[in-house]
Parts: C-alpha cells; structure tokens; sequence
C-alpha cells in the first residue's frame, strides 16, 4: 500500500467530495481544496476564526465552515471561488450546522438547543423549528432527500416532526412512546422510520412514513438497552446493538427478532476465523552505529502482520468501571456490507472510530486512532 | 474300675446279681474281660448258672437257658450254652453297628454344629456390619436433608433478595423519571426565557450575508407555499408509501407463491411416499375417511393449483396448510412405526439363536481373523526354521551328520528288507533245485515204468493164459509200478510240488513233452492208485 506526503489537518476535518474528486483539509482557520488524483491544491479559503467543523454539499459545488464559537457559518463555492456567504446566528449560538440534501438550505442547531434555524442560500429565507430534542441523533434525513425527521421535546413528552425537504413544510408531527428518545433514523427506502429510547431502557419503536407506529420491539428491560442501530442497505434488516453485547435483527415483515449475534470473550465457534496483529520489534543492538542507522531506515519502524490464531481465542476483554455513566461495553458500531451479506460490529471498548464498508461490499476497513485496517472478505467466509 | 469287679468276683453270686445289672450297661473293656475268669469259679457254677439265666431272661432271651449238663455236676450242657453265648454274640455285634452308627451320627452332628455355629458367628458379624453401615446411611441422609433445607432456605432468601432489588429498582426508576421531568421542566422554562431575551435584545442579530443568491439545485423555480402545496406533499408522501407496499406486497406475493408450489410439492410426495403402503399398514383405520381425504385433497389440490397465482381465499390457504399437516403426521407415524419395527427386528435378530447377531458375527470374524494371523505366523516361523535347517545344512560336517541320522533308518529298513529278499530267493532257488532234482527223477521213473508197463502188458498178453504161475512175473512187475506209484504218492503228497512242478514246466519249454505224457499217464487206473489225477486235471497247463 502506497501511502501519500503527510497533510496537516485540524479537527480531523478532512472529506472527500461525494463526487469523488476534491479533497478538502482544514488547517486551523484555512480550508484547502486538493484535487484527489494529483493531490494538488486547487483553492484556499480563509475563514474568520477556527473551523470546528466542515461539510461538503451533496451537489460537491459548496463547502460549509462552521465555527462554534463565533457563531458562525461560512459557505464557500468551488465554482466560484469569489463567491462567499456568512450565517451569523448572533448571541443565540451555535452547537451544530448541517447541509440540507439538496445542498441549498442549512440547518443550524443553536446552543441549548434552542431552536433549529434553516437558512436557504436561495431565497435567503429563514425558519425556525422550536424545541428540538439533544439527543445524539436527533435530526436524519431520508436517503432520496425528501424527507427529514427531528425530533422534539416538549412538556417531557417525546414528538417527531417530519418534515419535506422541499419547501420545509411539516409534513406529519406525533408523539412518540419512548421515554427519552436518543435518536432516530430512516430506513434505505425512506418508508420506515426507526426510533430508539435512551440506554436507560430498551426500547425500539418503528414508525411509517405517515405516522403510524407500525411497531415496537424490547429485548428487556432493567440492563442497559440500545446502543447502536444501523439499517440493512435493502430495508429489509434492522440491527440493534446493546449493552448487553448482543446484535439483534428485526424483519421488516413482521418487525420481530429473527437472530441474535453473540460476542463471547472466548471464540470457539469453527466457522470463525480471527486474525491477530502480531507486532515484530526490530531488535535493537547495543553498538548503535550510524551505518547501521542509515541502512536500515526500518529500524524504529516496527513491522506488524496479521496471523491466524487457533481456535479456541481468548479475546482480552477490559472490565469497564461500573460506576460510570455510558460505560465501555455494548455493541457501539454496526454496518451492513452493500450487498447485505455481512454485518461489521464493534463491541467493547477497544480503540476502533469508525467501520466503513467498501461500496462493493467485499473489504471493510477498521479506523484507529493510531492505525488502519483492511479486510478483505471472501466470498466464502462470513466475518463479524 | 476293674477292682470293684475284682471284689465283687469274691461276692456270693446271689449278691453278684444287683450289681452286675448295675454294671450291665458298661461297655465292654478290657478289664471286664478278666472279670469274666473271675466270675465263675468250680464252686459255683450253679449260682452262676442261674445267675446267667437269669440276666439272660432279663436281657429278653428267653429262648434258651444254660443249665447243667446233669444236675449237680460241674458241667454245661453245651447246646443251650452255646446257643446263649450265639445270642448275645449277636447281640454284641448288633451293639458294636449301632455304636458305631451311633458314633458316625454323633460326629456328623458335631460337625453340622461347629459349621452352624462357625455360619451363626459370620452372620452375627455380617448383621453387625450392615446396622453400623445403615446407621451411617441414616447419618448422611440426615445431613443431606439438611444441607437440602438450608440450601432451600438460601435460595428462598435470594429469590426474596431479587424481588426486593427489583422492586428497589422500578421506585428508584419512577423516582428518577419524576425528577428529570422536573428538571426538564426547570429548563424548558429558562430556554424559554433565554429566546425571550435574545429575541428580545436585538443587538446581535441573526443575518445571513450571501453575495449572491444561489440558484435551486435541481433547477426548478421556488413555489409559494400554498395549502395545494401542502396537499401536493401530503400526495407525494402517501404515493412513495403505496409504492413501497405495493413493492413489498408484490415481493411477498412471489414468496407466498413459491412456498405455495414448495408445500403442494410435498404434499404430493408425500402422498406418493404413503400411498403405497395404505393397503399393508392401514389395518383398523378408517380406510375409507383416508381414501375420501386423499381424493378430496387431489380435487383441492387441482384448484388450488388453478388458482394459486391469484388471492387465495383463507379457506383454500387453510385446507392446504391442514392437509399438509396431516400428510406430515402420516408420514411422522409411519416414519415411527419403522423405527419401531426395525428396533423389534433387531431385537429379534439378537435373540435368534439360528441367525447370528451382528454382535457375535463380528466378533467370530474378529476370532477367525486372529486365527489367520496366528496361523500365518506360525508358518513364518516354521518357514524360517526350515529356511535355518537349510542353510545350516551347508555346513559340512553336520550336513552330513545330519544326512546320515536321517537316511540311517531308511538303510537300516532297507537292509531288512533285502535280507529278507535275499533269503526267499535262496528258498525259492531251493526249492526250485528240489522241483528240477524230483522232476528228473520222475522222469526216470517214468521211463522205468513205462518199461515196465511195456514188458508187463507184453507179459500179460503172452500171458493171457488160465495159467498161474505167470501171475508172479506181473506182480514183480507191479512192485515196480507200485514203487512207481509210491514215488508219484510222493510226489502228490506235497500239493505244493505240484504247484512248483507246473511253475516249472511252465518255465521250462522242454516240459511240455513231458507234460503230455504225465497226463496219459494219469489215465491209467491202477486199483488205490487213483490219485494219479496230481492235480493236473485241475491245472490246465495249456
């Protein structure tokens, strides 16, 4: 694998156009457009404080800045690089800032959740939507981009508001039957409508698209409940994963639990195979010559190579602290490969961002903190 | 013992009488026997001669009585006395059997007793041992209750422990919910301040500051929002959800038909599997409710295949699912009626002593396979003696050491043998120079004979005259027959001389003139000399 010259970057601010053809970094208050071929740059912008977070529009023509502290937002256009737009949200502030699907309206969520402005770069209108709820996935929009659900509290009651994209108008608004709603997501098909409760309790509840609870699911109750929920590509599978370290999938038939997946520490299962990144210090002599330095640039690069273990493995498993809120346990990532015959989790607490499955749906690759991983899946093989 | 006899020998024999009945039940000893000396004396036979008849009345022998061969003199009469002393031989010796019956009895029964006794003393042990062992039983049983108690106590009181946390946690969770919806409440409230005053204050105010508005992404115009809009939304979203039920629906319906097309695939093997068996299974069971079943479920069967790609109605869906779950059944029952007969089968195959199990099968051909190899072993090893006798033969010495013990009783056989040979040849050689010796001199004496023959048929044809004293001239010529005569009785005395002499004429060409005229010869009748016949009649020496 060839690696590129390092780029620095703040925030970990760094997306590729959807289109595939620009890259764009952020360093500290500076956004710097490459091309992704050459890896040239093509154009520099400079905001006016630091950038806590950027955005590609899904057109890949605009580019958002936000900057929290201000309160700020800049749009900057690839097109036109004269071109320039600021959202100033004033003493109300700023928590996050988002795209709308079509790529002309952006959604502001003001501090204390306040309020969710939506600024159109077209008519340079502004609406509000009051009492949005702060929960970690309190807003998502339909994959075709013509729908999107937030979510609301008011008077300790739980609501979703969906809303179409088009003209902001609000479509359907109903209660919701979770204690407090920690997020919601969009089937692929945009029909269904999935909404989970905090951890406190384990509840999941699926909504249509007009509203109706078409049904609920509650694998318990007392421990811990939802931790992750991630869609099937083909809407046909809902996975939830739990703290109780188990995935569960959901039918879109009948919404009932057709399997479980378990995560054991001990693997002993046959058709499991696990691969174990064994790292190979070099071995350091004591006469430290410059030769020897020189010569062997992989001296304090240390090798690692990934090998088979025997079965059974013991995986380590490191016992969170039981006092402590949102501990380290559960299922905290799930994706679905493409093609739906795979499902990726992350359970534990160990040291993987992200999971992100290749568009053909044949190779995943684990993000780190330090390094990276790629899978290839065999046709033949089934991984978890 | 022997000196009150002693004294009592000395007593009158009136007094004799008490105690010697009492001492009658002694057992004879050797003292007693020379009381007996001492008992009787010359003096007085008498008293002793009642005395004894008296005892001997008492003893139950009444037939006979000692008494004196003539009264008043020292003698006995023997008859009575012997008879008396006969009876109580016998009586003793019936004693002696039955003492010693009595002592064989006696000793078995000690024996009995001491093998009772030794059996009493065991079970007492045994007994002993199995009331320690249930008294220690009774004590462990009785700490497993206990332990079962307290481990039942224990688990009640953990399940109670369970209950009381549970029902800590539902009152803690109602509390906290109840104090977040305060506290929401509180916040709510301050948010709602908090956008009043920013709204309120106005000095910094919220604007948007874009060079340029942007056209709309997709091209199209901005509308007004209007209520058509909001019902043209309204349409759009219950078309995208139609479209997405009638795509399920649709999906759904070609699963339904495939499982639809699955199931009468199997109902109809299935019915294909059953059916063939009807006759010999179906025994007590209503045939005729199966037959009536199967038929109806053929007719359903037509129909539902017509119109199985349109909706079924509930009541064809029904039937179809429950004809199937019959098959099912039918074909589970049957499925177990095998397994059951097959187990009853084998059964029977174990116990038929005729057929040999598996078991025992596998087991003798593991036997005869253990045989093969023993017997092939031994040929290996035998096989590699032979193969050592062979090689060590070509060592010289004993090679033919070796060949000389084995041969030796062969030469020794051998010898035998022609010795034997050897010595019938001699006979046979002998015996043949014997034959040739006689023959020859037969042949002499035949000449002899036939010249005597010649001269006597010449004399008695000369001699044919009534005249007798030419009868002498023929007798002397019949002492040379009879001589001759005498010397073919010898000659036919030894049949096997004949035999040996036909061997011999046989052997030598020359005898056969000879032959001829033995044989006129034989024809010749000669008074008692009619065993000229020699046996040749017999012998056809043609």
């Amino acid at each position: 694998m060839n690696f590129s010259e390092v780029f620095k970057q703040s925030n970990q601010l760094c997306k590729v156009s959807p289109d595939g053809k620009y890259l764009a970094t952020c360093v500290q208050y500076r956004l710097v457009v490459r091309d992704v071929s050459t890896l040239q740059i093509l154009q520099l912008y400079t905001c006016l404080d630091q950038i806590s977070h950027m955005d590609w529009s899904s057109d890949s023509l605009f580019i958002l800045c936000a900057m929290y502290k201000r309160g700020l937002v800049q749009v900057w256009s690839l097109e036109q690089p004269d071109w320039h737009c600021k959202i100033d949200e004033g003493s109300i502030g700023l928590v996050s800032s988002r795209w709308s699907p079509d790529g002309r309206h952006i959604l502001n969520t003001t501090e204390f959740h306040l309020r969710v402005t939506v600024w159109s770069l077209c008519t340079k209108a502004v609406s509000y939507i009051k009492y949005p709820k702060a929960c970690s996935k309190g807003i998502d929009f339909s994959r075709d981009g013509c729908y999107m659900a937030l979510a609301e509290r008011r008077d300790c009651k739980d609501y979703v508001s969906v809303f179409v994209c088009d003209d902001w108008h609000l479509l359907r608004h109903f209660e919701t039957e979770t204690q407090d709603l920690a997020g919601l997501e969009w089937s692929p098909n945009g029909c269904v409508l999935a909404v989970w409760d905090s951890c406190l309790e384990y509840k999941v509840l699926l909504y249509s698209l007009d509203g109706r609870l078409l049904s609920t699911y509650s694998a318990y109750e007392w421990s811990l409940g939802v931790k992750s929920v991630t869609w099937s590509p083909s809407s046909q599978f809902l996975a939830i994963g739990s703290y109780d370290e188990k995935v569960r999938i959901l039918n879109h038939i009948t919404w009932k639990k057709i399997t479980q997946f378990e995560h054991p520490s001990t693997i002993n299962n046959t058709k499991a195979v696990v691969y174990k990144e064994v790292e190979r210090r070099p071995v350091v002599s004591d006469d430290l010559s410059l030769h020897n330095i020189t010569v062997g640039t992989t001296l304090f690069n240390t090798q690692s190579k990934y090998e088979i273990c025997p079965l059974p493995v013991q995986i380590p498993v490191v016992k969170p602290d039981p006092d402590r809120a949102n501990p380290k346990i559960g299922i905290s990532s799930l994706a679905f490969s493409a093609d739906g015959r795979y499902l990726a989790t992350k359970n534990g607490g160990f040291q993987v961002q992200s999971l992100s499955w290749h568009c053909t749906g044949d190779s995943l690759i684990l993000l780190g903190k330090e390094q990276l991983c790629l899978c290839y899946m065999e046709t033949e093989q089934e991984d978890k | 013992q022997p000196t009150p006899l002693i004294s009592h020998a000395t007593m009158s024999p009136s007094k004799q009488n008490n105690l010697l009945s009492m001492y009658s039940s002694l057992s004879l000893s050797k003292s007693s026997y020379s009381v007996i000396s001492a008992f009787c004396t010359e003096d007085n036979i008498p008293q002793c001669i009642s005395y004894i008849n008296q005892e001997l009345a008492s003893l139950g022998l009444s037939s006979t009585c000692i008494e004196a061969s003539s009264p008043g003199a020292a003698g006995l009469n023997p008859v009575p006395a012997l008879n008396a002393t006969y009876e109580l031989l016998q009586i003793h010796r019936r004693t002696m059997c039955s003492l010693e019956e009595l002592e064989r009895e006696q000793l078995k029964k000690s024996s009995t007793l001491e093998h009772v006794q030794m059996n009493n003393s065991r079970l007492k042990d045994q007994l002993e041992l199995s009331i320690r062992e249930k008294s220690g039983l009774h004590e462990m049983e009785r700490q497993l209750q206990l332990k079962i108690k307290t481990l039942q106590s224990c688990l009640k009181t953990e399940k109670d422990e369970v209950q009381k946390l549970q029902n800590i946690i539902a009152s803690r969770a109602s509390q906290y919910s109840h104090d977040a919806k305060r506290k929401e409440r509180e916040t709510a409230k301050l948010k709602e301040r908090l956008s009043q005053l920013l709204v309120d204050r106005k000095d910094k105010k919220l604007a948007i500051d874009v060079l340029n508005c942007l056209g709309r992404s997709d091209g199209k115009r901005s509308h007004w929002k209007t209520a058509k809009a909001a019902a043209s939304h309204e349409g759009e979203m219950y078309k995208s959800l139609l479209s997405d039920y009638e795509a399920s629906q649709r999906s759904l319906m070609l699963e339904n038909a495939e499982l639809k097309k699955v199931l009468q695939q199997m109902k109809k093997e299935m019915i294909h599997v059953l059916s063939p068996r009807q006759p010999s299974i179906r025994g007590a069971t209503a045939d005729d409710s199966q037959e009536q079943a199967d038929s109806d479920l053929e007719d359903r069967a037509g129909d539902s295949s017509r119109g199985s790609l349109d909706k079924s109605c509930e009541h064809a869906r029904e039937q179809l699912t429950n004809s199937i779950r019959q098959q099912w059944r039918k074909l589970r029952n049957h499925m177990e009626r095998l397994d059951s007969q097959a187990s009853q089968v084998q059964n029977q195959l174990e116990s038929n002593k005729d057929v040999i199990s598996r078991e025992t099968h596998e087991d003798e051909m593991e036997r005869m396979r253990r045989e093969v190899q023993q017997c092939k072993e031994f040929i290996d090893a035998q096989q590699q003696l032979l193969q050592q006798q062979l090689n060590t033969s070509f060592d010289d010495e004993t090679a033919a050491l070796l060949n000389d013990c084995y041969t030796l009783e062969e030469k020794e056989r051998l010898k035998e043998e022609w010795r034997l040979f050897e010595e019938q040849k001699r006979n046979f050689e002998r015996e043949r120079t014997n034959f040739t010796e006689a023959a020859i001199r037969l042949g002499r004496e035949k000449k002899a004979f036939e010249e005597d023959r010649a001269s006597w048929l010449k004399n008695q044809f000369l001699n044919m005259t009534p005249f007798t004293d030419r009868r002498r001239c023929s007798s002397s010529d019949g002492q040379s027959a009879l001589s001759i005569s005498k010397s073919f009785l010898q000659l036919a005395m030894s049949q096997e001389t004949t035999h040996a002499l036909n061997r011999y004429f046989q052997l030598l060409p020359s005898g056969r003139r000879f032959k001829s005229q033995v044989k006129a010869k034989s024809r010749l009748r000669c008074g008692d000399l009619s065993i000229f016949s020699l046996g040749e009649d017999e012998n056809s020496l043609t």
